[in-house]
Parts: C-alpha cells; sequence; structure tokens
C-alpha cells in the first residue's frame, strides 16, 4: 500500500497540486490537508508546499505558523514525524520555530524564479537518503524572501550539528559566495539552501523539488528527495510510528 | 446586549513600530540610500525600513492593553530573530486616521 503523505493547503498555497504529483510520482498517495483542521488525517509525513499563505501579510509564512493545522503539524514533528516545507512552506517553519533562522528579503531586493543547483550535504537524512552521491542538482527557485540568515553562533552551531542540508552551488560544483554571486540567487547566509532541525526529522528548503520531479520539466533532480521523504516515511509507518498524534480538544 | 462581568473596558490606541536588527541586512533601506544621489540630497545614512502596525485595544486600564499588545508585537509582528519593536501610545481610541495630503 501506498504511503500515505499529506500535503498542507493554505489560503494562497499554489505549489499543493505539483507537490502532489511529484509525491505521486515519488511512489506515495498524496492527501491534502485543509489548513483550519489540526488533524492530520494519520499521514506518515507531512510536506508543506510553496505559495503565499494568508498572501504572505506581515512577513511570509507568520500568519500561516498560528493556523490550526500548524498546531498538528507542530505536534507531529515533536512525536519525530517527517516534515519537509519547500519554499514558503520553509518561511512557515522557520517562523514556527520548527527550523532554525528566517528568511529575509532577497538581498537584490527582485522577486528570483529561475533554475539553481544546489548539493545536498549530508547523505544519510530523511530527505537526501535516496539522492545517491553529492552532486549538484539543478531545481527552480521562485521567491522574494529567500535569504537564509541566522546568527553566526547557530550557523557555527548548524554547520557543527549537520543542520545543513542544501548550499546552493556554482557550475563548478562549489558553494556559492554569500553576495554579488549569480549561483546565490538570493544572498543567503554561506549559500545555505536548505536546513534541518536539531532532531533531522523536519527540513525546509527554498528551491522546489517537486518543479523538477520528471524529465518533462527539464529536471528530474527533484525527484529523488520527494523519494527519500516517501522511502523514510514507509519505514516509520511501518514500525508504527510515528505516534497517532492527539489533541487536546474535541475532534 | 451586556458585556460579560470584566469590568467596564476602555479603549486605547497604540502604535508598534518594528524595524531590522542591528547588523541585519536590510535591502530595503539601502535601495533607498541609494536613491539618495537621484534627490541630490548628501549626508543621509542608516537608513533602515521597517513597518508600522497601529491598532486599538479594549482592555479594563491601559497597563492590561499594553500587556496585550507587547505579546502581539514579540509573537506575531515581529519575528525577534531578525526585528526589533517599539510600542508608543497613541492618544486615545477616538484618534481619527487621517488621509493622505
Amino acid at each position: 500500500m501506498a504511503v500515505r503523505v499529506g500535503v498542507v493547503v493554505f489560503p494562497g498555497s499554489n505549489c499543493d497540486q505539483d507537490t502532489t504529483w511529484g509525491l505521486r510520482l515519488a511512489g506515495a498517495e498524496p492527501v491534502e490537508l485543509w489548513h483550519e483542521s489540526p488533524h492530520l488525517g494519520g499521514v506518515a509525513a507531512v510536506v508543506l508546499p510553496g505559495g503565499f499563505a494568508y498572501g504572505d501579510y506581515l512577513r511570509a509564512g507568520v500568519i500561516a505558523r498560528f493556523s490550526p493545522v500548524m498546531r498538528g503539524v507542530a505536534a507531529f514533528a515533536a512525536t519525530g514525524g517527517l516534515v519537509l516545507g519547500i519554499c514558503n512552506g520553509f518561511q512557515v517553519l522557520a517562523e514556527a520555530g520548527l527550523v532554525p533562522g528566517a528568511l529575509l528579503r532577497n538581498r537584490g531586493l527582485r522577486f528570483v524564479c529561475r533554475e539553481v543547483a544546489i548539493v545536498p550535504e549530508r547523505l544519510d537524512t530523511p530527505f537526501t537518503r535516496l539522492v545517491g552521491e553529492r552532486r549538484p542538482l539543478r531545481m527552480p527557485v521562485a521567491h522574494g524572501e529567500g535569504c537564509y540568515y541566522a546568527d553566526a553562533g547557530t550557523l557555527d552551531a548548524l554547520e557543527r550539528d549537520g543542520q545543513v542540508l542544501f548550499r546552493y552551488v556554482g557550475p563548478d560544483g562549489w558553494p556559492a559566495g554569500d553576495a554579488d554571486d549569480p549561483a546565490n540567487p538570493n544572498g543567503s547566509l554561506r549559500a545555505i539552501a536548505g536546513v534541518m532541525n536539531a532532531a533531522g526529522n523536519v527540513a525546509g528548503l527554498m528551491p522546489h523539488p517537486e518543479r523538477a520531479a520528471e524529465a518533462l520539466l527539464g529536471s528530474a533532480d527533484g525527484l529523488p528527495i520527494l523519494r527519500s521523504l516517501v522511502a523514510a516515511a514507509g519505514e516509520r509507518a511501518g514500525a508504527g510510528g510515528p505516534a497517532v498524534v492527539t489533541l487536546g480538544g474535541a475532534a | 446586549m451586556s458585556a460579560p462581568d470584566a469590568g467596564p473596558a476602555a479603549s486605547f490606541r497604540f502604535a508598534v513600530n518594528v524595524t531590522p536588527k542591528e547588523g541585519i541586512l536590510d535591502p530595503q533601506g539601502r535601495a533607498v540610500e541609494q536613491s539618495l544621489p537621484h534627490l541630490g540630497v548628501a549626508g543621509v545614512a542608516h537608513v533602515r525600513v521597517g513597518r508600522r502596525v497601529e491598532m486599538t485595544v479594549e482592555a479594563p486600564d491601559e497597563a492590561a492593553a499594553r500587556a496585550i499588545v507587547d505579546r502581539l508585537a514579540g509573537e506575531l509582528l515581529a519575528n525577534p530573530l531578525i526585528e526589533q519593536y517599539a510600542v508608543e501610545v497613541l492618544g486615545g481610541a477616538s484618534s481619527a486616521t487621517r488621509a493622505g495630503t
């Protein structure tokens, strides 16, 4: 039976259908999760898709953070449930404090919509285990607030603890510079494109693996990321976890 | 309709000014700075672009209203990782919104 993976739909999400499609290509049974309910329906993993949740008003991701579904996602994550935030989903996770750091306005002030290359820093995570090797993965970015920021102490700790998941790289495969390097689309510090929480079960990245999930889209480099998540979720579901999350209050 | 027995509530008007923390890159501020030569303006530096949020709060007294505003500012209006805020008490709830001139 296919692994059930939830895709959260906020008002303003616009990559939920692409993500659903990509997850199906990766072998999962996608389940849409509406933002007004904190109940995740027993899914084995959750993806927060890209878009402009709640219009990105105030700050990208912050209004979504307080939506009912995020109570469910936070409880799910606290029990070890796998959560992946893509683009706006990453911004939501950062605002919720489920992954470290913040996403600032792009350093060049412009919305950037183009293909980039990223390299996984680790191949042993639920999000990269089927990538196979540390090679550049080509996929699009499309965001106005993607400049990864954390203070220097936090950045050092993230590097030390292996929480940097993806970095933007140049044509030579080496990490992009901080600023004025076209390989770094938004000026992210230390060219960080994706990070994980300390427990390694919640991750976010700005590029869109679901928009690079089959050759027809110009690149299938994103598919191994989705397949990694589905495989890891399947193992956890098979092992009886993550635990069924019960929240206070009535159903 | 009668109000719940929470005592008479009054209205208080506040503004929360949110700005990028010191040391946080502010590309909007930099863009403003870079435009100044086009205006023939010199001697202006350290431009920081933020956000101002005004609100009316009903509470038994100003201290209680202020506590609500502080909570909103810290949890919602500003992201403490990257932004700082200052709360300003405005002159009464009756102060009308001024239209642009």
